[in-house]
């Protein structure tokens, strides 16, 4: 298992997209997992930079493990910020119209679309995020 | 990211470059509040746009509820994978798309 901790923030987003999607191209996983996996960490990362420790920064620290036979990627996110369980966030309604859309809930949205299994715990006073999904 | 914008009479053509994700949305925004004035048809070219994130469907939400008011508001040339997501999330309903 390997692991990358680093500040929480915006500007950091893609030393840990690369940190994930550089595995998968090693594993020539296709290149829409890849893109898949892309959006989905983004969500995830993005949201503990822009809520958890808000208005300081802390860090998260991002681990990642393969499985084989069927091939899949189990990533964890662990940060020590505010709790915050993103599967309690309601679904946004996909078919509202214009006017009723909001523009919250979108992301954890997509992370749910794209994953195979994900999971929430609050342990130690942090926040334990794991998401899988097969390729 | 990169945004290049063509002002042809009330119709602004917003070709948008790379990747919009949350590093550079509030970029399409800005871009927008800047450049709205008096547009009555905004058409964003997302033939080179390769990925999109929420932050960037928000940016294209934001952009749709201004046109609704003064005008119209289209996405052209949709690449495969930034369809699947409009389509994942509902936005290919809300939008008008031409291909």
């Amino acid at each position: 298992m390997e692991k990358l901790t680093i500040d929480a923030t915006v500007e950091n987003l893609s030393a840990v997209t690369e940190f994930i999607t550089s595995s998968l191209e090693e594993k020539d996983c296709s290149i829409k997992i890849i893109m898949q996996m892309e959006l989905v960490i983004e969500e995830l990362y993005v949201n503990v930079a822009s809520y958890a420790y808000r208005p300081t920064v802390g860090t998260v620290t991002i681990y990642k493990s393969f499985e084989d036979s069927p091939r899949a990627v189990i990533i964890t996110f662990i940060d020590g910020g505010v709790a915050y369980n993103p599967l309690e966030h309601k679904d946004p309604d996909i078919n509202a119209g214009i006017d009723e859309r909001g523009i919250g809930g979108l992301g954890i949205f997509l992370v749910k679309k794209n994953v195979d299994d994900i999971s929430y715990e609050r342990k130690d006073e942090q926040n334990i995020l794991t998401i899988k999904k097969f390729f | 990211m990169e945004i290049k914008q063509t002002l042809e009479g009330t119709t602004l053509t917003m070709k948008i470059i790379g990747r919009l994700d949350a590093s550079n949305a509030q970029e399409l925004t800005n871009a927008l509040n800047a450049s709205l004035d008096g547009v009555k048809e905004l058409i964003f070219d997302l033939a080179d746009l390769k990925y999109v994130a929420s932050a960037g469907l928000r940016a294209l939400l934001i952009a749709q509820k201004r046109m609704n008011k003064q005008g119209s508001m289209k996405l052209c040339h949709v690449d495969e994978t930034v369809m699947e997501v409009l389509e994942m999330t509902g936005f290919a309903d809300l939008m008008t798309i031409e291909n």
